[in-house]
C-alpha cells in the first residue's frame, strides 16, 4: 500500500522561507523527499533553480549540509563524499550512523551536462542517490531547452518548438545495471515517499527521477503544479515505475495504462493546458503536430511495457 | 630502538606513490595519462593489496577526478590525485573549486606538452597554463625532492587550506630509476599529523558550502585566497627545515641554489633541466665564467623576496623557460622574474630563451653553449 499524504513524517527538511518561485515543484518534491530522509544525510547540488533559491552563504533554506559542486560533477561528487564517508567509517575517524549522500540535480545536470560522471558513478555502484527533479528545461537560465525538453516544446532556444523527442533517462540508468530506480512526480507525494524511503533503505546506486512541472517554463498558472503533474500522469507522458535489482513494476494510476486496462488520457488535453506548446497548438499542421506527440508517448509506453517483461 | 632508513632505487612515478602511501592518504580519485599513469597503477595496487587503507575511485575523467576529490576533502578525507598535460586543462573548472573551496587537495602533476598537436615528452605549458587557479604550484628536480615535497605539500596545504600541485617532468623523473631514501614510516607521521579539518561536511552542523555570495563577500573569499597564498612562503619554508630536522634531506625550501654566492651568470630553471644545469654551470665554471644556478621550488607564489635576496649585485639571470609566454616574447618564468625583480634590483640583467619544449633533450653542454651565446647578446 502506498504511504497516504496523511501519515507522511512531520519532519521538514525544507525550512520555510527561500527563494523558489511560488508553486515550485522542485521545492515541493524535496519537502516529501526530506521526509523520508530525516536528517542524516548530505546534500550536494549543481547550479540550477534549486541552487538559486536556497539562501546565501553560509546559510541555506535545506536542512542538511549542502556542497555546492561544478555542473556537470553530480556523479564523481557525490562519490568522492561516499568513499571518503566510508573509509574515515572504516578507520574510526566518523563517530555515528553513516548519511545517506544524495544528489539534488535538475533535468540539464543530470540529462547533458553531468551523464558522463552519472553514467561512471553508476558503473561502479557508489553508494548514492541520484534525484533528478524534472521541469524539462533549464529553468534557472531562463528555460532553454534540454534532452529532457519534449517534442514541440517552446523554449529560448526552441522559439518554433523542439523537433526532437526527449530522451528515457531513467531508462538509460536501469540499464548500468544498478539495484533501484524510480520515477515518480508531485502529484503523488506517498509514492515519492516511499520510492525514497526504499532507496534510502538500499544499498549502492539509487536513482530517482521526479517530473516537476514548472509554471514558468511550461507556462501555465502557478496555482496549477499538482494538476499539471497528474495530467502528466494520467495522458501517460510521464509514467510512474520502480525497478528494484532490474525488474520493473508499474505504479498507479500508470499501472492499468501499461496493462490496457485503462486508456490514456488524450494528449491534447495535457498540451492544451500549457502554453510552452501554444505555437504548436496554433498552426495550421497542429494535428499533425499533436499526433507526433502521441505518438512519442504511444512508443514509450510499448516499449516500457516489453522492456518490464525481462526480468533478471 | 628507532628504524633506520631504507635506500632502494625507484622511478620518480613510485617514489610520488611511496610518499602518498606514507600520507596515509584516505581516497585517491584517478584517470590515466601518459606519463603519469604509473603513480595511479601503482597507488591502486596499494589500496587492492591492502598495503594502502584508503579508497580508489576509478573515475571517468579527470574532470571527475577532480570533482571527486575536493569532494572527498570537503568530507573531512585526506586526498591525492594525479595527472598530466590535458587532464591538467581538463580539470581546470574544478582546480578553481578546490582553491575557492579551501580544499587542501595534494596533486601531482606529471609535465607533459599539451595538445595539439599530441606530444608525449615534458614541457612545461601545462602547469604554467593553470597559475592562476589558485593553486599553490612546486615544481621539483629528482625523484626525492618528488618523495619529499608531496610530505611537505600535505602539510602546508592543511595548514593553510589552499590546494597543491607537485609538478614534476614526465620521463626524465617519472619514469627514471634514481636512488631513493624512505624515511621511517614513524618519523613521517611526526612530520604530517593526521588531517583535522576546521570544518567537514556534517549533518550534526547543516550549512552551505561554496554557496551563492553577495559581491562584496565573494570579493572578501578572493582577496583571502589571494594573501593566504602569499601567506603560505613562510610555511613552505617552516616544512623544508622540519623535514630536514627529522629526516636529514634537504632540496632547498622556496628556492636552491648551486654555486650562486659570487655568480656572475645565473642560469634559472625549473624541474629536471635546473638538475642537468648544475653540471653546465660547472662546465662554465671550468671555463673561467662565473656561472651559479638559482631554482625556484614554489612558482606560485612565486619566491620574489626569496630571490631579490640572494641574486649576487650585477649579475645577469639566463631564464630557461620550457614554456611560452603567448603574446610576449619568450616564456613564463622569464616574466615573472622580471616583475619581481621591477624596481628593486635595478642592477639585474634579465635574459630568456624557451627551449626543450615537448621533451626536446637538454644536455649539459648544450645548456653551458646556449648561456654561453646569451652573454654575447
Ligand atoms: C559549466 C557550466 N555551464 C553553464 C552553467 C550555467 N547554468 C547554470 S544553471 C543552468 C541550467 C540548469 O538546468 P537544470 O539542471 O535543468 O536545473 P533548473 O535550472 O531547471 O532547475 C545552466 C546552464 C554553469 N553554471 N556551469
Ligand atoms: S522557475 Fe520553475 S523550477 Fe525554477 S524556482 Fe520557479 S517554479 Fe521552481
Ligand atoms: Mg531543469
Amino acid at each position: 500500500m502506498t504511504t497516504s499524504i496523511k501519515n507522511l513524517p512531520d519532519t521538514e527538511q525544507v525550512l520555510s522561507g527561500n527563494g523558489a518561485c511560488g508553486g515550485c515543484p522542485a521545492t515541493m518534491a524535496l519537502r516529501i523527499v526530506g521526509k523520508a530522509l530525516g536528517p542524516n544525510a548530505i546534500m550536494l547540488l549543481t547550479p540550477s533553480c534549486s541552487v538559486a533559491s536556497m539562501g546565501m552563504t553560509p546559510k541555506l533554506g535545506y536542512n542538511w549540509p549542502g556542497l555546492n559542486i561544478c555542473f556537470a560533477t553530480a556523479g564523481s561528487s557525490a562519490s568522492g563524499v561516499i568513499h571518503a564517508l566510508e573509509v574515515m567509517k572504516e578507520k574510526g575517524r566518523l563517530p555515528g550512523e553513516l548519511p545517506t549522500v544524495f544528489s539534488w540535480v535538475g533535468d540539464g545536470g543530470t540529462y547533458d551536462i553531468g551523464f558522463q560522471s552519472l553514467s561512471a558513478a553508476a558503473e561502479r555502484n557508489d553508494n548514492i542517490i541520484h534525484f533528478c527533479y524534472n521541469n524539462e528545461a533549464y529553468s534557472n537560465t531562463g528555460v532553454q531547452r534540454s534532452g529532457a525538453t519534449p517534442r514541440g516544446s517552446f523554449t529560448t532556444t526552441t522559439p518554433t518548438g523542439k523537433s526532437q523527442p526527449k530522451k528515457n533517462m531513467a531508462l538509460l540508468m536501469l540499464e548500468h545495471n544498478i539495484p533501484y530506480v524510480a520515477t515518480a512526480t508531485v502529484a503523488y507525494p506517498g509514492d515519492l515517499y516511499d520510492k525514497v524511503v526504499k532507496a534510502k533503505n538500499t544499498p549502492g546506486m539509487k536513482y530517482i527521477e521526479i517530473l516537476a512541472p514548472c509554471y514558468l517554463g511550461w507556462q501555465f498558472d502557478m496555482a496549477d503544479t499538482v494538476q499539471m503533474s497528474r495530467m502528466a500522469v494520467r495522458s501517460g507522458a510521464w509514467l510512474l515505475w520502480e525497478a528494484e535489482n532490474g525488474n520493473i513494476s508499474f505504479n498507479n494510476p500508470t499501472a492499468p495504462i501499461i496493462n490496457g486496462k485503462k486508456d490514456a488520457a488524450p494528449v491534447e488535453e495535457y498540451l492544451m493546458k500549457q502554453g510552452r506548446f501554444n505555437r504548436l497548438l496554433k498552426g495550421s499542421d497542429a494535428q499533425q503536430r499533436i499526433a507526433e506527440i502521441q505518438g512519442d508517448i504511444d512508443r514509450e509506453i510499448a516499449f516500457m511495457r516489453e522492456r518490464a517483461k525481462i526480468s533478471i | 630502538m628507532k628504524a633506520a632508513a631504507q635506500v632502494i632505487m625507484d622511478t620518480g612515478a613510485h617514489a610520488a606513490a611511496l610518499a602518498v602511501k606514507s600520507a596515509r592518504v584516505d581516497v585517491v580519485p584517478g584517470y590515466p595519462i601518459t606519463p603519469q599513469t604509473a603513480i595511479m597503477e601503482a597507488l591502486a595496487a596499494m589500496v587492492e593489496n591492502g598495503e594502502l587503507h584508503a579508497r580508489f575511485i576509478p573515475v571517468e575523467g579527470e574532470h571527475s577526478a577532480m570533482a571527486a576529490a575536493v569532494a572527498a576533502s570537503a568530507a573531512g578525507a585526506r586526498v591525492f590525485t594525479a595527472t598530466s598535460a590535458n587532464g591538467l586543462l581538463y580539470m581546470h573548472e574544478v582546480l578553481h573549486m578546490a582553491s575557492g573551496g579551501r580544499l587542501p587537495v595534494v596533486m601531482c602533476n606529471v609535465n607533459r606538452g599539451i595538445f595539439a598537436p599530441w606530444t608525449l615528452w615534458a614541457d612545461h605549458q601545462d602547469s604554467f597554463a593553470q597559475r592562476d587557479t589558485g593553486w599553490i604550484q612546486y615544481h621539483c628536480s629528482s625523484n626525492q625532492e618528488v618523495f619529499n615535497t608531496i610530505l611537505q605539500a600535505f602539510r602546508v596545504a592543511e595548514q593553510i587550506n589552499i590546494p597543491i600541485m607537485v609538478n614534476f617532468d614526465g620521463f626524465a623523473i617519472s619514469h627514471c630509476l634514481m636512488p631513493l631514501t624512505l624515511p621511517p614510516q614513524e618519523d613521517i607521521d611526526r612530520f604530517l599529523p593526521p588531517f583535522e579539518p576546521e570544518w567537514r561536511l556534517d549533518p550534526a552542523h547543516p550549512s552551505s558550502f561554496s554557496n551563492v555570495t553577495m559581491a562584496a563577500e565573494y570579493a572578501t573569499f578572493r582577496q583571502m585566497l589571494a594573501d593566504d597564498i602569499l601567506a603560505a612562503i613562510p610555511l613552505v619554508k617552516q616544512a623544508a627545515r622540519e623535514y630536514q630536522e627529522i629526516t636529514g634531506m634537504w632540496d632547498g625550501d622556496t628556492i636552491d641554489t648551486y654555486r650562486l654566492e659570487d655568480a656572475e651568470v645565473v642560469a634559472l630553471a625549473v624541474n629536471s633541466m635546473a638538475a642537468e644545469l648544475r653540471l653546465s654551470v660547472d662546465i662554465l665554471r671550468q671555463q673561467g665564467i662565473k656561472a651559479g644556478l638559482l631554482r625556484p621550488r614554489l612558482v606560485v607564489p612565486f619566491p620574489s623576496e626569496d630571490i631579490i635576496q640572494v641574486l649576487p649585485r650585477n649579475a645577469q639571470v639566463m631564464v630557461l623557460d620550457r614554456n611560452y609566454n603567448y603574446g610576449h616574447p619568450g616564456g613564463i618564468l622569464a616574466q615573472e622574474l622580471k616583475g619581481a625583480l621591477f624596481g628593486r634590483r635595478n642592477d639585474i640583467t634579465v635574459k630568456n630563451r624557451v627551449m626543450g619544449i615537448g621533451g626536446i633533450d637538454l644536455p649539459r653542454r648544450l645548456m653551458a653553449d646556449e648561456i654561453r651565446a646569451m652573454m654575447e647578446e
